[in-house]
């Protein structure tokens, strides 16, 4: 197999004392997407977090084979990591565009962020904090495709969206991922079994299981398993 | 008439140096969540070494140019102490907070011990412009020219400001720390260089209000930096941390009833009534007039 983009190993973090993360391992795979499951509360936004610094912790994390565990935050993003953080925090009192010039780095992807989403051109002046949810999530997305980055962070990017939105929001991160590996936190199945190649699931602050989604979803028993639930014919994602 | 006209006048000149130490607190205390207990000292310190510079001039600071001078020494002396201050102690104490308090608390006893050492602890009488001391007749009052002095100074700050919040890298930088300063890193965004321009800026400003402190009481003394600080950190907190524009209102709404309840009440209920105006805002809008609701 070809080396992974990420590497992660043994991962430990806690949050305000409470140990949260206890030795999570797992790999990117270098092309598509790797869908990190799990039930609510399990550490899958703190290990984003963990990757991008943005809480304590320990462990070994490697981008294309460097430690990057140590590194401060903004130095991870300029490696070429992008994040597009849980609940979006854009920032609303910013207009659109200004939230975009403030994550430009080389911008080499604009082309396709204008592509992926037409609407945002014609909203730049308007003040982020004032779009809906669904464009919210947008402007999360663009700020991080405008950049060529070497992995994608994304976490549950179609929460409390609206069905259609959550299906744009999907096409747009299916083109992102032909040319980007990403990690991607999500709820909706019919998401992650759109665009998941690989999954990692999580319980309690560990690895539980890492496969091909196909696998997994193709087990109805280790679903409910791993994940607690029923998987209904996927609907939104198509 | 004439009287209201010279209490607003004087209050605004007033509301000016509450500005100027309180738009530095503000953008510190939004941005970095640092509440620095040593602006005061920067005034200080700003306005004693203006003052000194002012004294060994050839003819005094009675010139235009040596009064642009002893302002350029205390804007620079501040920013020349807040820039040490946030790379030697502010920046290895980030997100401790208590820390933060008792070093910027202990770093303000220190610096107004240091001024008393070295100026001694007696008020000074400020080698001012004698243009300055003079008056000018607006609207039937005769308003002394320093008051104008403060307050073209302060709308002058303001505007330099809101250009830098609005029109730079770094404003874009500093309103989106302010709003989420962990987001601003996790889009790749170095944001202590921000945080170091803040300081800076606050101190310079504090430091130029150490001057036009001295000019508008006409003397210096070690605790002139703490007695503006007071009201400075009441008018941040009404106008909503982190917010310029909130605290320019605010600067000016507190400095005017101050005014004018001293004189037409009684000497000292003007400060009562700041205290009670904070009081209520909290009560009403704990985020302050301009603050964001979260």
């Amino acid at each position: 197999m070809t080396e992974p983009v990420l590497s992660v190993r043994d991962l430990q973090a806690s949050i305000k004392g409470q140990h949260i993360l206890d030795g999570v391992s797992f790999d990117v795979a270098p092309t598509g997407v790797t869908a990190l499951l799990g039930r609510n509360g399990v550490g899958k936004t703190t290990t984003a977090k963990s990757l991008l610094g943005l809480v304590h912790r320990r462990g070994e994390i490697r981008l294309d084979g460097e430690r990057i565990d140590e590194e401060l935050t903004h130095r991870i993003v300029l490696r070429g990591v992008g994040y597009v953080p849980e609940d979006r925090e854009v920032f609303g009192r910013l207009t659109v565009a200004e939230n975009l010039d403030l994550a430009a780095r080389d911008r080499s992807e604009l082309d396709l962020v204008h592509r992926l989403f037409p609407e945002l051109a014609a909203r730049a002046r308007q003040l982020a904090g004032t779009l809906s949810g669904g464009q919210q999530q947008m402007v999360a997305l663009a700020r991080v495709l405008q950049n060529r980055n070497r992995l994608l962070v994304v976490d549950e990017p179609t929460k409390g969206l609206a069905p259609r939105v959550v299906s744009e929001v999907a096409d747009a991160l299916a083109s992102a991922a032909e040319s980007v590996p990403m990690l991607l936190i999500e709820q909706n199945l019919s998401v992650v079994a759109r665009l998941a190649r690989d999954v990692v699931v999580m319980a309690e602050g560990r690895v539980v299981h890492r496969g091909v989604a196909a696998e997994l979803f193709d087990s109805p028993a280790r679903l409910q398993a791993l994940l607690g639930v029923h998987r209904e014919e996927p609907e939104a994602a198509r | 008439m004439s009287t209201v006209v010279l209490l607003a006048v004087t209050g605004l000149g007033l509301g000016a140096l509450y500005f100027l130490v309180a738009s530095g607190l503000s953008l510190i205390y939004g941005l970095m969540r640092v509440l620095n207990f040593a602006h005061g000292a920067f005034l200080t310190v700003g306005g004693y070494v203006g003052f000194t510079v002012g004294k060994h001039l050839a003819h005094g600071a009675s010139s235009w140019p040596g009064f642009v001078l002893m302002l350029l020494v205390g804007t620079l002396t501040g920013a020349i102490l807040a820039l040490l201050t946030e790379l030697l102690l502010i920046r290895r104490l980030y997100e401790r907070e208590i820390e933060q308090v008792l070093v910027t608390v202990g770093l303000g006893l220190a610096a107004v011990a240091l001024v008393n050492g070295a100026w001694g602890s007696d008020s000074q009488s400020f080698p001012a412009p004698a243009w300055t001391a003079r008056t000018t007749s607006l609207l039937g009052a005769e308003i002394p020219n320093d008051r104008f002095v403060c307050i073209a100074a302060a709308v002058g700050v303001l505007a330099g400001l809101l250009i830098l919040l609005h029109r730079t890298r770094y404003g874009l930088i500093i309103r989106a720390g302010v709003e989420n300063r962990a987001m601003v890193t996790a889009l790749g965004v170095d944001v202590r260089r921000a945080f170091t321009v803040v300081f800076v800026i606050g101190g310079a400003a504090a430091g130029l209000g150490g001057v036009l402190a001295a000019l508008y009481n006409s003397t210096v003394s070690p605790g002139m930096g703490d007695a503006l600080l007071i009201y400075a950190f009441i008018v941040v907190v009404i106008g909503g941390l982190g917010s310029i524009l909130g605290s320019a209102a605010a600067a000016v709404g507190v400095a005017l009833l101050q005014q004018f309840t001293n004189y037409y009440a009684v000497t000292g209920l003007g400060d009562f009534m700041v205290v009670l105006a904070l009081a209520l805002v909290l009560l009403i809008r704990p985020t302050g007039l301009f603050g964001r609701t979260a």
